[in-house]
């Protein structure tokens, strides 16, 4: 290498530390930009969710720019993001917390995919005092901690299948029913359980097994034995989408009746199309459907944002993408309101927040989790060796009659 | 809800069944990992990986349209050379070595391997179809997938066929030669690295047959390669090294029990159980031991 060369060298890099100091020196708003902080997960075990958090984040950037932007004391200002990559792994996520609010200077925070790293997450943004709208951690702890500066835009855990408890007591003419639990033994999971519990005592309903599924274990055989054994009303699984998996091939491998089968994950576990037929009647707890009734003005209504995503990512919109992108509209919204840029004013905003988007009715409790929207549930329908998602409830949006009961395995074809 | 196992005893046949056809696939990988600890003192932490990427062989088979049970013999062949490559490239460096240096290898190498699968194949949790149906037995009271029921004939055929090539062929005898005394089977003309690279071999494409079976049996996930690698490492404490049949039964025994274990303990515990099972017998060992020790002296 001649001198020459190494001399550029060295300029090419000064500058390059020069910019890039620049830059985080001025990153909570940065010239007409509002810039964002996220940890995502783009690799290890939540990538492919951690990417469909991203492109939600990244959809609802483009279009708030796109529509004029936030505006703040009369001036227009873009958001823009940092991400990182935080393995799926908390411990990471945490330090990058600090990365951002330290050292990329952010003020402001969009939460990571799911509860353990939110969990990771909420103390260093509460530390510091920086607001995080998070839309991927449901977890019931992070909303008992009195944390002040986390909001979350989606239904917290508890609430997942507790309608399915109640459904099932409808249909089975008011009276209480008999529950079968299966849950892995991870917070998210064992938070839907304590919503079950709630439903159980507030029907009267009796819990005959109530399993906790280990998170190593990949075979339910033995819990769906006791089903076959005990002929509950209702068979409630919830075990990430592995659990999902599981549960759908072992029922249909080992011939379980049961009149109605509640599950969360079935979306991200693809359940229609991996297991196809197998998984028809399957009822699935979700946060969002594109044929719900709610609108905002940027993406107009659930199947407008279904349109425009597929478009642009080339896949249809996961419910974990939707609700990402409502962080965006939320935070936009709290900008305006508080017309400040000032950490403490922003969280105020938040707080007082109570608005419609796309993605359902936004409003936050005391805990920062979002009260004002129910949870739906659909329930797999097949016609011929096609299998579709169908909303059965709440009523107000059910596109299809929820079929109960589930006809007999010896029945099915 | 206490013992329900026992107000309705057909499920014990159920627990059984399903505890032995479970056992016997795990008997098949915890064999590989026995065979290759007892030949090159290696323990090999990827084993479970080395299973799931067997399994996703045969998961793209399916998805190419290829029936996925086809993976039982299209993926050991592939996983043998991946085996054997490994050994090329990192096991043969360890050989000698330290068991610690070892492990800190392969616990290398299966966070490689995590790593890769999870960017070739998402990171999403995946199966594949057998449509294989189901045997009910006893009035329908027990059904038993005939997927399991694949997987456990598929494992006894392969142990079986891999016990008869070890005692008959040429290479199986250098294997055994090579387990007994390297250093003297190499005077005697023994090429141990031959030898070495294919027990590795050997062993991966056991892990393949296992993963073959696992997709169409459980499901696969880049990083469920674990439990997999822990469970195969208690069958083989329990067992003992380079002996098939204590393999199998403990295999089978380690099923046995934790699925009873499920029934009378409830499930949050049927992990913990085995653990406390091996425990148990690590004690007992030792104190058998230390009593012959007594009795030589």
């Amino acid at each position: 290498m001649n001198k020459l060369t190494k001399l550029f060298i060295t300029f090419i890099s000064a500058i390059t530390l020069m910019l890039s100091s620049m830059s985080s020196s001025f990153a909570k708003v940065d010239g007409e930009y509002i810039v964002l902080g996220a940890a995502i997960s783009l690799t290890g075990k939540y990538s492919s969710n951690g990417v469909h958090t991203q492109n939600g984040y990244n959809l609802a950037v483009e279009r708030i720019n796109k529509m004029g932007g936030v505006e703040v004391q009369g001036k227009k200002y873009k958001f823009e993001i940092i991400y990182y990559d935080d393995e799926s792994n908390p411990k990471r996520a945490a330090q990058l917390a600090e990365r951002l609010i330290n050292q990329d200077g952010v003020k402001y925070m969009l939460g990571p995919y799911s509860s353990g790293l939110t969990k990771a997450i909420a103390p260093v943004t509460e530390k510091y005092k920086i607001p995080m709208v998070e839309a991927n951690g449901a977890s019931r702890s992070l909303f008992t901690k009195g944390y002040k500066y986390l909001f979350a835009v989606l239904s917290p855990a508890n609430q997942y299948l507790e309608v399915a408890i109640d459904l099932a007591v409808e249909k089975n003419g008011g009276k209480p029913v008999r529950i079968a639990q299966a849950f892995e033994q991870d917070a998210f999971s064992q938070d839907v359980r304590l919503g079950i519990l709630d439903a159980a005592k507030r029907t009267g309903s009796e819990i005959i097994i109530d399993d906790k599924l280990p998170k190593e274990l990949n075979d339910m055989a033995a819990t769906l034995a006791k089903v076959k054994a005990t002929k509950p009303d209702v068979l409630v699984v919830s075990g990430h989408t592995k659990g999902a998996l599981t549960a759908i091939r072992q029922i249909a491998e080992m011939k379980v009746d049961v009149p109605m089968l509640a599950m969360t994950h079935c979306d991200a576990a693809k359940l229609s199309k991996q297991h196809g037929k197998k998984s028809e009647y399957a009822l699935c707890a979700s946060q969002w459907h594109k044929n719900l009734s709610y609108k905002d003005s940027f993406f107009g209504t659930g199947k407008k944002y279904d349109k425009d995503f597929k478009k642009e990512f080339g896949y249809a919109p996961p419910y974990q993408s939707a609700e990402s992108s409502a962080a965006l509209l939320v935070f936009k919204d709290a900008f305006e309101r508080a017309n400040s840029f000032d950490g403490d004013k922003v969280r105020d905003a938040l707080k007082t927040t109570e608005m419609q988007t796309f993605y359902g009715n936004i409003k936050f409790g005391p805990g920062g989790q979002n009260t004002a929207k129910p949870m739906i549930l659909f329930q797999v329908r097949c016609k011929g060796d096609t299998c579709e998602n169908k909303v059965v409830a709440p009523t107000k949006w059910a596109s299809d009659k929820f079929y109960h009961p589930i006809p007999k395995w010896s029945e099915r074809s | 809800m206490d013992f329900l196992i026992f107000k309705a005893p057909i499920l014990m046949v159920q627990a059984s069944l399903d505890g032995i056809l479970l056992g016997i696939l795990f008997a098949l990988i915890a064999y590989g990992m026995a065979l290759q600890w007892g030949v090159m003192n290696i323990i090999n932490i990827a084993q479970g990986d080395l299973v799931i990427l067997g399994g996703y062989i045969a998961y793209t088979m399916y998805l190419a349209g290829i029936h996925p049970a086809w993976g039982v013999i299209v993926s050991p062949i592939i996983m043998f050379f991946v085996g054997w490559a490994l050994y090329k490239l990192v096991i043969n460096k360890v050989v000698d070595r330290d068991l610690f240096i070892s492990i800190l290898a392969t616990f290398g190498i299966a966070i490689i391997f995590q790593q890769l699968m999870n960017f070739i194949f998402g990171a999403d949790v995946v199966v594949a179809q057998s449509e294989y149906g189901t045997t009910m037995l006893f009035d329908n009271s027990v059904t038993l997938p005939n997927s399991k029921i694949f997987s456990a004939v598929v494992s006894i055929l392969y142990a079986i066929a891999l016990v008869i090539y070890m005692k008959k062929s040429r290479l199986g005898r250098a294997i055994r030669a090579t387990a007994q005394n390297a250093r003297a089977a190499k005077i005697l003309g023994v090429d141990t690295e031959k030898v070495y690279a294919a027990t590795f071999g050997i062993n991966a494409a056991l892990c393949g047959i296992a993963g073959a079976l696992i997709a169409i049996t459980l499901t696969l996930h880049p990083y469920v390669g674990l439990p997999y690698t822990v469970r195969s490492f208690m069958i083989v404490i329990v067992a003992g090294l380079g002996n098939l049949p204590a393999v199998a039964i403990s295999g089978m025994g380690l099923g046995l029990f934790e699925e009873f274990a499920d029934y009378i303990l409830g499930t949050e515990f049927r992990i913990g159980a085995v653990f406390m099972l091996l425990v148990f017998i690590l004690v007992y060992r030792r104190f058998k031991l230390s009593k012959k020790r007594e009795y030589l002296k």
